[in-house]
């Protein structure tokens, strides 16, 4: 009996072993395989920008695999992911990141979907010294917190329609503008926030009307009527989703007038089509879009993305994905030029980092925000029933002239 | 800034009617608590979350091309069996023991509601259009859309409707004397459990039709149902149970003074300043019960 006991204990603990030392191989590089990690939002609110972050990732692995993949000391490496569901939530982000580092052995992170679980998961990567390129947390203050393990491929939530209050200043002859703007008080956009105020001063132009908007926001007629007392030069909106399908809503049925309307996350709305002709002349900032002439050898230009991402998953692939494909490219970029898998050698490569993607240039600052990328406008417009978003600033890139000012509504068919 | 609306005195108009015609709206989700309430005793924390599954059935309509106006008519009849299916399931073990039970149960329905329509629907912010356009008042200075006036319109219609309902017809009764005395309504005949069921499938309904018209004025996401349960809730404690105009009144009150005080302290302060009357309501309302209790003795 007690044999059979020792046996037991015996075997157990063999088992475990063997376990453990199956995981701790499964660490950073396991064979020919750089193993990344990740905790993306599959489940809870941002699932279908959870989805859209990890189709751009798998895209990327896919494509470079295919292509020879990434090269270190003389040997072919393939990426490969290891996904958890952080079901939104930034607390279960934060977990499943030690897990990833700690049970997983992950040595390289790529980042989750939102400012807001991206804030939840760069103290976990900073505390174990993880490198971690992340492509979907805009946050300012995710710049500022002097984080070095973290680089972002994406323009800071700030510069995100900085652009257009100049654009506004240029319209209007260099004269200062006066700006009405509602924003929904979550981090992002109390950043774009921050952005247009800088704008603003910088420009001389007045804020005629600063409304900050509930999270549970879907209501903004008294913020609208406001807008239609005062008569300003642009009008400023930054909710989400919500928030750019509630103002389009609202502007139409109250018929503001507006001379130029700016909003955020048009695209992620499918404002053209859940908004139709009512969603025309609102411009749009936008991290990426396909007619950009950037280009690099995995992906060709933004049209060939657009056009295999649309074979691979059967819908066009928003700047959630586009920006989270880049994410890759710049850890391969980084892991050959580091040519070691020393975390810090890697770091440093990645803090190097300047090269063109076919989503844009990226180069770090010191905060870890990309700074050689601008953000870019785009305008819907309508043919008929069928509405495009057209890029229009900056000039360097635009297809389409900026349509400045709104018809009224009164000429509107 | 602030004070915009003392300026422009034609903003009052706008405030005014936008609040009442929201009011309106969130009137008949209260009067759909404030019935179950009454009959049952029990404080409905997925009443938010009815309401948005019941915009969600408009909108699926709106998808497969029929006006979602028509929504009014087929989302209350399928809550309906929603809502006596959640009965028989979960609230007939709960009803009759303690409030606390009976909120942590429909907070559990809340969650599981949320979860299935992200589930199905998807986490996207969605709409659907009715365009019925605007009507412009005082040479376009007050607008109207006539969504939300056709929101008000059917608001009204059912909840005439219903108690014309009550009034009138068996069923009602019985869930009248059900609300009065519920043993003593069991005594004289009256089955409880029906009357139970059918109560939580009409709540159930009238959240399918506010749902339904939500969908056509505001906008739908999985995750907005906990506002109009708050609303609903305060409406009703404004208001006391079981009593329409009331209900319709406070509605229409809280409308007026949510809009009222975004002009004035400002949107940011918009739901603090709901919270803020939720909280003096109840004290006022303590203070007032305790004198009377003192009065009794």
């Amino acid at each position: 009996m007690n044999k059979l006991v020792k046996l037991f204990i015996t075997s157990i603990s063999a088992i475990t072993l063997a376990l453990v030392s199956y995981t701790s191989s499964f660490a950073k590089v396991d064979g020919e395989y750089i193993v990344l990690g990740s905790a993306i939002s599959l489940t809870g609110k941002y699932s279908s920008n959870g989805v859209h972050t990890q189709n751009g990732y798998n895209m990327a692995v896919e494509r470079i695999n295919k292509m020879g993949g990434v090269e270190v000391q003389g040997k072919k490496y393939k990426f490969e992911i290891i996904y958890y569901d952080d079901e939104s939530n930034p607390k279960r982000a934060a977990q499943l990141a030690e897990r990833l580092i700690k049970q997983d052995g992950v040595h390289y992170m790529l980042g989750p979907y939102s400012s807001g679980l991206t804030k939840a998961i760069a103290p976990v990567t900073e505390k174990y010294k993880i490198p971690m390129v992340e492509a979907n947390g805009a946050s300012r203050s995710l710049f500022t917190k002097g984080y070095k393990y973290l680089f972002a491929v994406l323009s800071p939530a700030n510069q995100y329609l900085e652009v257009a209050i100049d654009l506004a200043v240029e319209k209007n002859g260099g004269k200062p503008v006066r700006i009405a703007q509602a924003f929904e008080q979550d981090a992002f956009s109390q950043d774009v926030r921050l952005g247009i105020l800088d704008a603003a001063k910088r420009t001389g132009s007045e804020i005629i009307i600063d409304d900050k908007l509930p999270k549970e926001l879907n209501d903004m007629a008294a913020t609208l009527a406001k807008v239609k007392a005062t008569k300003p030069d642009v009008l400023v909106v930054s909710g989400h989703t919500k928030g750019a399908l509630t103002a389009i809503r609202q502007i139409s049925e109250m018929k503001v007038d507006v001379p130029m309307l700016a909003m955020t996350h048009c695209d992620a709305a499918k404002l053209s089509k859940q908004h139709g002709k009512n969603s025309e002349y609102a411009l749009c900032a936008s991290q990426w879009h396909k007619n950009l002439s950037y280009k690099d050898k995995f992906f060709g230009g933004g049209k060939k993305y657009d056009k295999d991402f649309k074979k691979e998953f059967g819908y066009a692939p928003p700047y959630q994905s586009a920006e989270s494909s880049a994410a890759l490219l710049v850890f391969k970029d980084a892991f050959e030029r580091a040519n070691s898998f020393d975390r810090d050698a890697v770091r440093d490569a990645l803090k190097d980092t300047d090269m063109q993607t076919f989503y844009g240039n990226i180069k770090f600052g010191p905060g870890g925000q990309n700074v050689a990328k601008p953000m870019i406008l785009f305008q819907v417009r309508c043919k008929g029933d069928n509405c495009e978003n057209k890029v229009v600033a900056p000039t360097k890139w635009a297809s389409d002239k900026f349509y400045h000012p709104i018809p009224k509504w009164s000429e509107r068919s | 800034m602030d004070l915009l609306i003392f300026q422009a005195p034609i903003l009052m108009v706008q405030a005014s009617l936008d609040g009442i015609l929201l009011g309106i709206l969130f009137a008949l989700i209260a009067y759909g608590m404030a019935l179950q309430w009454g009959v049952m005793n029990i404080i409905n924390i997925a009443q938010g979350d009815l309401v948005i599954l019941g915009g969600y059935i408009a909108y699926t309509m709106y998808l497969a091309g029929i006006h979602p106006a028509w929504g009014v008519i087929v989302s209350p009849i399928i809550m309906y069996f929603v809502g006596w299916a959640l009965y028989k399931l979960v609230i007939n073990k709960v009803v009759d023991r303690d409030l606390f039970i009976s909120i942590l149960a429909t907070f559990g329905i809340a969650i599981v509601f949320q979860q299935l329509m992200n589930f199905v629907f998807g986490a996207d912010v969605v709409v659907a259009q009715s365009e019925y356009g605007t009507t412009m008042l005082f040479d376009n200075s007050v607008t109207l859309p006539n969504s939300k006036i056709f929101a008000a319109f059917i608001s009204v219609i059912y909840a005439i409707g219903l108690v014309i309902y009550m009034r009138r017809s068996r069923l009602g009764r019985a869930i009248r004397a059900t609300a009065q005395n519920a043993r003593a309504a069991k005594i004289l005949g009256v089955d409880t459990e029906k009357v139970y069921a059918a109560t939580f499938g009409i709540n159930a309904a009238l959240c399918g039709v506010a749902g339904a018209l939500i969908s056509i004025t505001l906008t739908l996401h999985p995750y907005v149902g906990l506002p109009y349960t708050v609303r609903s809730f305060m409406i009703v404690i404004v208001a006391g149970l079981g009593n329409l105009p009331a209900v319709a009144l406070s509605g229409m009150g809280l409308g007026l003074f949510e809009e009222f005080a975004d002009y004035i302290l400002g949107t940011e302060f918009r739901i603090g300043a709901v919270f803020m009357l939720l909280v003096f309501i109840l004290v006022y309302r303590r203070f007032k019960l305790s004198k009377k209790r003192e009065y009794l003795k």
